[in-house]
């Protein structure tokens, strides 16, 4: 029994695996189905200042190894999940990451001071989400917008501070960089990958929203690159994420530099792949005669 | 509510249309536990995202359900290969299926494919259910044995008129309901078709209960893709068909 825990920013989680935002609500779908007390960390549905409606449907669509989303941050709101869904959330006996986002800077730190004063064990703030006008892709694009929203967000709470960061960038390190300068305890990537698809008989975008994010096993070598590339240039932890389906891709992605793992589009074709991955990262360090997980992570020799 | 995930042997696959297929699985824990109206979320394989498909028959007592579905895409059509024999791994039962209450007489309304979840609806009411069903033509036309056996009066519409009354199933639900109302309609199918029933059910004062499709992602509640615009005590909201419904009541229900 290989010791799977790690500590991101100084925040415990008992096993590498954390299930991402936006694909497992807060959890109490996925509680019918096991102990939510299996996962390593659970990063909640995004939450914005007021309750969003989010995106007309439809806002999923199928692709080569992969699906588009544009839910556009349907959510109850910060008061509404302090009050409601985060007491709750604190009793499972696993990490809790808050997931939070807004149109305005001031919109993400105005969230994060309210989270200050609760028990939730690290806020990861979202310049990224990709499907809506104002969910932050506006500020999460550019060196100068990514280090105003975490300035700003790190003066409002003293939480551990992840940031999350989207690849629709000329170049990530840079704003990685940017971020981790403003006082980023921790980086979490990849978001998702803007794309489309069109249906051909009645010539339509298929999702509402026209464009959505792309997720799944197709972006998982973009997600390995962009993990490796900025771990090796920052020297705060990185959470690797982006089309993990299984205990192998998990281990490729903490060799590419990454202290933990988010799993998110395979929990929709295998609702227990969260546990399945960390069982078997399990037995694949102790074929491997490896005491701690952690010992794997940024160990890939590059040519 | 309480769903598993697994891999269950399909025990029964028979063809009943032009690629619509007829599987009966074998999972009795699924089974003891699953309601009429209920869906059903099937792995395709080499697809990312599991297909909803809805219930058409619960057998308590032999631990089995069984599903008809048509062919729809490339992940339909890989569902349809699976045999006799073979494993097929669903998610299920999930979201809320049709309530049943106190009502005593009862139209159900099935358009297409829309139509298999009407049959544990008409076996509940029996002979106090008309089971009206719609099709393009006499060649699509399945489960009028199903409705049949579980005693209701069957009323068929095709649109070409090639059996059946020729015409929508909306002109068969004003007569019907001229005839004698019921105290409850339920229906599932196109949209076009279901905002027509539920129009006649408003005109007419009878509630009415709708089975709605959306694409979806997780199936259980999670993921919130599969929003369905409804509005309930006056505020508007974007419920999620897997999980609200995919049967909603009629007035909540903004098309």
């Amino acid at each position: 029994m290989a010791d799977l825990s790690v500590k991101v920013a100084g925040v415990d989680f008992k096993n590498p695996v954390i299930v991402a935002s936006g694909t497992f609500g807060y959890g109490h779908e996925y509680e019918e189905l096991f102990p939510l007390s299996k996962l390593g960390g659970i990063s909640t549905k995004g939450t914005t200042g007021a309750k969003r409606t989010g995106n007309l449907a439809p806002r999923i669509a199928e692709t080569p190894s992969g699906i588009l989303n544009s839910v556009g941050l349907q959510n109850p709101g910060i008061d509404a999940f302090i009050e409601k869904e985060l007491p709750y959330l604190l009793t499972k006996d696993t990490t809790i990451v808050a997931n939070i986002a807004g149109a305005t800077p001031e919109e993400c730190a105005e969230v994060a001071a309210k989270l200050d004063s609760t028990d939730v064990d690290m806020i990861e703030l979202n310049i990224s989400c990709p499907n809506v006008k104002q969910g932050g892709a506006a500020f999460g694009v550019s060196c100068e917008g990514a280090a105003g929203v975490t300035k700003l967000v790190r003066a409002a709470t003293k939480k551990p501070l992840m940031v999350k960061l989207s690849p629709n960038v000329t170049n990530i390190v840079d704003i990685a960089k940017a971020v981790e300068a403003e006082g980023a305890d921790a980086l979490s990537l990849i978001n998702t990958l803007l794309g489309m698809r069109i249906d051909i008989n009645s010539r339509r975008p298929i999702l509402r929203n026209n464009v959505g994010g792309l997720s799944g096993p197709c972006v998982f070598p973009v997600a390995v690159r962009m993990v490796w590339q900025v771990a090796s240039a920052v020297g705060i932890d990185v959470v690797g994420m982006g089309g993990i389906s299984n205990y192998e891709d998990a281990i490729e992605m903490m060799m590419a530099g990454a202290k933990a793992i988010q799993i998110g589009t395979v929990l929709f074709n295998n609702p227990y792949a969260a546990v399945e991955i960390a069982d078997g990262m399990n037995s694949w360090l102790d074929s491997k005669g490896i005491k701690s997980v952690s010992e794997i992570v940024g160990t890939v020799e590059k040519w | 509510m309480k769903y598993t995930q697994g891999k269950y042997p399909i025990v029964k696959k028979t063809t009943l249309a032009k690629e619509i297929y007829d599987f009966t699985i074998l999972c009795p824990e699924i089974a003891a536990v699953a309601e009429k109206g209920q869906f059903i979320n099937v792995i395709a394989d080499g697809y990312t995202l599991r297909r909803p498909i809805s219930i058409c028959g619960i057998d308590k007592e032999n631990g089995t359900l069984r599903i008809v579905f048509e062919v729809r895409g490339k992940g339909t059509k890989e569902i349809a290969k699976l045999n006799e024999g073979e494993l097929i791994d669903i998610l299920a039962p999930l979201g809320k299926g049709f309530p049943t209450g106190e009502y005593k007489t009862a139209i159900t309304v099935g358009g297409g494919i829309g139509t298999p979840p009407m049959v544990e609806v008409a076996k509940h009411f029996g002979e106090n259910c008309r089971a009206i069903s719609g099709f393009r033509s006499a060649s699509a036309v399945i489960l009028q044995e199903d409705f049949r056996a579980s005693g209701a009066e069957t009323i068929l519409c095709t649109d070409d008129g090639t059996a059946g009354r020729k015409g929508y199933v909306t002109e068969a639900l004003k007569d019907e309901v001229a005839k004698k109302k019921p105290d409850v309609i339920y229906a599932c199918g196109p949209n076009v078709m279901i905002k027509g029933v539920v129009d006649i059910a408003k005109e007419n004062g009878i509630p009415c209960y709708i089975s709605l499709e959306e694409r979806m992602g997780c199936g259980i509640g999670a993921c919130l893709v599969c929003a369905c615009r409804t509005v309930k005590n006056g505020e508007e909201y974007y419920a999620h068909v897997c999980k609200d419904g995919p049967v909603f009541n009629s007035e909540e229900v903004i098309f």
